[in-house]
């Protein structure tokens, strides 16, 4: 197989990767707004190909402090899945789950806080995943989830160093959501080089490894 | 990340949630002439890559990083090393190979840094949390900061 350049990334490939976030993002955006009982809404999903040196940078700075679980994804396609969000808005997430009044000015998690996330985690990237995975008829299967909080930059670093092994560039679909008051985070998909073909292949766009 | 930079005092150099990256800083105490490497794997010679981005990895970044201070008025001989990060992010319980890459990227820089006959004064390294490093030529003060941790100097 040849290289998946990205200078031929052209717009109707970009439309459909956007589209495939649509779908895993819009589904997953669906379980979380069901979890929590309350309306969340999504931004147009962004496919980004990105510098190492702008990775850190990606969620509105690399020193802010985020809640970020992570899977591992394997099967037909391989590369992981990520779901963050900043820590009030883990905080909200965690004390819905948990059905526990906001206790103020706590900084950081307990055990049991940070194993909820894991689950809220492991749910909507699940669902993001399953959605996918009947779209384009791959398997795809994540790992258990692993969470950190901690500055962006550092979160991002793991996905950002698999990428390196393989290129130069990590490529990704990011997708926003919110609600109207205070919660927000971010979807990320992050298949690797070969997956993304893979992908796109699946959904019929066969020429894309033809010059 | 795969970013390397240099400077002079009084001027400092930071970069930003280390994870399990490794932030090699290098100064020669005398011109005051400093520089920072963020280096993101082990080893270039690893990869099959046709061209090798340099700062990206701890053998080739740390040799440009030296590279470049002695061109900016550095003695070799008299270099110092300090580095900081190589954490490990999320607590893999299967630890494979690509997992550990924080442990293994700083045994590559300390293998570098010892074959390129430079003394590493103080290392904050391992565990699993993000540090952003601040690195003080002029003195060689590595500053630390991590989430939820008092601020340390090394």
């Amino acid at each position: 197989m040849g290289e998946l350049s990205f200078e031929r990334l052209t717009s109707q490939y970009l439309d459909i990767l956007k589209e495939i976030g649509n779908i895993g993002a819009g589904n997953a955006t669906s379980a979380l707004a069901q979890m929590l009982d309350t309306k969340v809404d999504m931004n147009v999903p962004q496919v980004r190909l990105l510098d190492f040196k702008e990775v850190g940078d990606l969620m509105g700075g690399a020193d802010q402090i985020m809640a970020g679980i992570y899977l591992a994804v394997e099967g037909d396609i391989d590369g992981s899945i990520m779901f963050l969000s900043g820590v009030k808005s883990a905080k909200i997430l965690v004390n819905k789950m948990m059905q526990q009044e906001p206790e103020d000015d706590s900084e950081g998690f307990t055990e049991i806080e940070l194993s909820a996330l894991q689950e809220i985690g492991n749910i909507i990237t699940g669902s993001y995943l399953n959605s996918m995975s009947m779209l384009t008829n791959l398997k795809m299967i994540p790992s258990v989830p692993y969470i950190a909080v901690d500055m962006a930059g550092a979160i991002l670093s793991v996905p950002a160093i698999e990428f390196g092994m393989m290129g130069d560039y990590i490529m990704l679909i990011e997708t926003k959501f919110f609600d109207d008051s205070d919660l927000n985070g971010y979807f990320i998909l992050l298949p690797d080089m070969e997956s993304w073909k893979k992908i796109l292949k699946a959904l019929g766009v066969s020429d894309v490894d033809n010059g | 990340m795969a970013d390397l930079n240099i400077c002079v005092s009084p001027d400092s150099i930071t970069t930003i949630g280390l994870g399990s990256c490794v932030g090699v800083a290098i100064r020669d105490p005398v011109t005051k002439v400093g520089g920072l490497a963020h280096v993101m794997l082990p080893d270039s010679t690893e990869i099959k890559a046709a061209t090798v981005n340099i700062p990206k990895f701890a053998d080739t970044g740390i040799e440009e990083l030296v590279r470049q201070v002695v061109a900016k008025g550095a003695l070799k001989a008299r270099l110092v090393a300090k580095i900081a990060g190589g954490a490990q992010m999320f607590a893999f319980s299967g630890g494979g190979g690509a997992m550990r890459v924080g442990d293994r990227n700083m045994a590559a820089c300390l293998k570098k840094l010892q074959e390129l006959r430079i003394p590493v004064l103080a290392q904050d390294t391992g565990d699993s949390y993000g540090r952003t490093v601040i690195f003080y030529p002029e003195t060689g003060d590595y500053v630390i900061k991590a989430v939820g941790k008092p601020e340390k100097t090394i």
